[in-house]
């Protein structure tokens, strides 16, 4: 088992390593930093004693080593396009992004769940037919166009929600919440439901799929046989076997939301990362996208790994056989 | 018998016939491929010809005079007069031959790095696919999005505009070539060691007549499938990053592009010029989806 863990720890931080190779290529080798962070009219002396001052003549190795020490710091330096320590403009704006990801994430599960269990046991009803139907668009539409559509729907023709923004803030400690005010929460929705699709889908899917594998096995139709509710069948038997893989999956898409809020954000002028990190991308700003890059890469391999740990606390079949691969 | 005559007589042809999702996908799909491909002979408009442009003719909705000229246009004009129908089939030729190109670029360099890690084996092989599983680990759209940053970095800024469509093909089809590989590796792996390649290397056939002439066309069938899906994501990739407008300028609008532009027009009313931009890409994104799900159940044999 701590063999286990040690390995898979040492696959994260060699997989953190790569990607903290690829964020400090793009510091060193994409356009000249000396020219980026000087004006046009500084001297040649100038020039050389940042370039001296900025670590740039020393080896290649020493300079990545410097560079993964900062990281490790939070040190990403400072934003070209708003003169602004990267790590400061991100934290500024990591809680917004934070309670869109989370909200999607528990609207999708418990949609996403309570659907696929609907359409698993009445699998031949004109509801579930119709869910499944809807389910394949859903699956098709790229994430911008539900975006639109919702704004179209809800903000332009019944103008019942707002289109843009967070509405009101509260702020707490460095947290700004949108949760406590009657507009931020009403902002909450339409995001939060554009970036939930897909992975609503998704689940909804998986569930159904599992559930009725599950309904067939010998243990279901046992515990029918000793004549317990359905209720009980379905849900203490058949569901608590269906969720294992389902929060698998689910974990792992807690990544991919993050990173498609950079979509949902756009749409709906979201004051998240994933807005500034396409900003970055439009104006060149490489301390941002570095520093972007080694943030969402930190996250996916944080929740990659917690997954895996949880997975085998969860399902004992697999220690079992690796201690039986040991013997 | 001739050749199109067993064509017809196929499996692959029987199931076609027998599955009126396909009829109807392959249906829409082609003609949306024909409109685009032609649109310069067959749209009504000009639109990127500023000479043609009625500046009064714009906002006029769909099916009605316009209220300065009387003229009518069947899916209205933006607001620079750009008749919708003609920004639609020019846009579309573009996300197509965006969205073909990613592919075809995806295609060849998954099937060349499948190929190199399934024969040698080795080092080569853990390194490729340990790249390969850090970078599926990933969205497509953040590698793309990525590469692209990059991109821009490296190109000076006076080349952005015109080199946008060939870094948003390279960004997109850097972005898919996991797939590709790891068919053709697991393929190629299998078919290694099996007698008669054996036999073909024991004669001192030369390694890559080996892979062209018994490996390609064992992988064949997949290949095509994922070609098919990839087709509709790259397609939808080429639509998200021309919407967040990091994709191809706007002097040369995608479909993406032009529901970009439309979005503006959404809370003054003007709902055609995003809507009818919309259900082209989702038509196109659906049918060529619904296609390579079929071919993939038409292909696979456990479903016969």
């Amino acid at each position: 088992m701590i063999a286990y863990i040690l390995r898979r720890i040492a696959q994260s931080v060699l997989v953190m390593l790569v990607v903290a190779l690829v964020s400090f290529s793009l510091f060193r080798f994409v356009g000249d930093p000396v020219a980026t962070m000087m004006g046009q009219e500084a001297s040649q002396a100038d020039r050389v004693a940042l370039r001296e001052r900025l670590g740039l003549n020393d080896p290649v190795v020493v300079q990545f080593a410097v560079f993964i020490g900062r990281a490790a710091t939070g040190d990403f330096g400072i934003s070209y396009r708003l003169q602004q320590p990267v790590m400061e403009l991100i934290l500024s704006r990591l809680p917004a992004t934070l309670e869109l990801a989370l909200i999607s994430g528990v609207l999708a599960f418990v949609l996403g769940v309570s659907l696929g269990v609907y359409t698993a046991l009445n699998r031949r009803g004109w509801l579930s037919a119709a869910i499944m139907s809807t389910s394949l668009i859903g699956v098709s539409l790229p994430t911008f166009l539900i975006g639109v559509l919702l704004i179209w729907v809800f903000a332009v023709e019944l103008q019942w929600l707002p289109s843009f923004g967070r509405g009101e803030v509260v702020t707490i400690g460095f947290w700004r919440t949108g949760l406590l005010t009657e507009s931020g929460r009403a902002s909450l929705v339409l995001p939060s439901i554009t970036l939930g699709l897909y992975q609503m889908t998704l689940i909804m899917r998986l569930v159904r799929a599992e559930m009725l594998e599950v309904l067939r096995t010998d243990y279901i139709k046992f515990a029918r046989a000793r004549g317990l509710p359905n209720r009980a069948v379905h849900f203490g038997h058949a569901l608590k076997n269906t969720m294992v893989p389902v929060i698998t999956i689910t974990g792992l898409q807690l990544g991919s939301i993050i990173a498609f809020a950079i979509i949902t954000e756009t749409v709906f002028q979201w004051p998240g990362v994933g807005a500034l990190f396409i900003n970055s991308v439009q104006f060149v700003d490489i301390p941002v996208m570095a520093a972007y890059l080694m943030l969402i890469a930190l996250i996916f391999v944080v929740i990659n790994l917690v997954v895996d740990l949880l997975y085998y606390a969860v399902d004992p079949r697999l220690r079992v056989d690796r201690a039986n691969a040991r013997h | 018998m001739n050749r199109l005559a067993r064509a017809w007589d196929s499996d692959l042809a029987y199931s076609f016939r027998h599955s009126p999702v396909a009829v109807v996908a392959a249906a829409v799909s082609l003609t949306i491929i024909l409109a685009a491909v032609l649109s310069p002979w067959i749209a009504p408009h000009n639109p990127f010809n500023p000479a043609t442009l009625v500046l009064m003719d714009g906002f006029t909705p769909p099916m009605e005079p316009n209220a300065f000229t009387g003229n009518v246009y069947l899916l209205g004009t933006d607001n620079q007069g750009r008749d919708i129908l003609s920004t639609i089939l020019y846009g579309a030729r573009l996300s197509l031959f965006v969205g073909f190109s990613a592919v075809l670029f995806s295609m060849v360099l998954g099937i060349t790095l499948g190929l190199i890690a399934g024969w040698r084996g080795g080092w080569v092989d853990s390194l490729l696919m340990r790249i390969a599983d850090v970078q599926l680990s990933f969205p497509s759209i953040l590698i793309a999005l990525l590469i692209f940053g990059i991109a821009r970095g490296v190109i000076p800024p006076a080349y952005r505009e015109t080199m946008a469509v060939w870094v948003l093909i390279v960004a997109i089809g850097l972005s898919e070539w996991v797939q590709f590989a790891r068919v053709v590796r697991g393929a190629a792996m299998v078919e290694k060691s099996k007698e008669y390649v054996q036999a073909a290397r024991v004669i001192g056939v030369h390694p890559a007549r080996i892979v062209a002439t018994h490996i390609l066309p064992n992988v064949m069938g997949p290949v095509l499938v994922i070609a098919t899906i990839g087709l509709a994501l790259a397609i939808i990739a080429e639509a998200t990053l021309s919407f967040l407008g990091v994709g191809v300028p706007p002097t040369q609008p995608s479909l993406g592009t032009l529901i970009r532009i439309g979005q503006g027009f959404l809370f003054s009313g003007e709902w055609w010029i995003i809507l009818f931009p919309s259900i082209a890409l989702l038509a196109l994104a659906l049918s060529v989806n619904l296609l390579g799900d079929w071919l993939r159940d038409a292909l696979n044999p456990r479903l016969k």
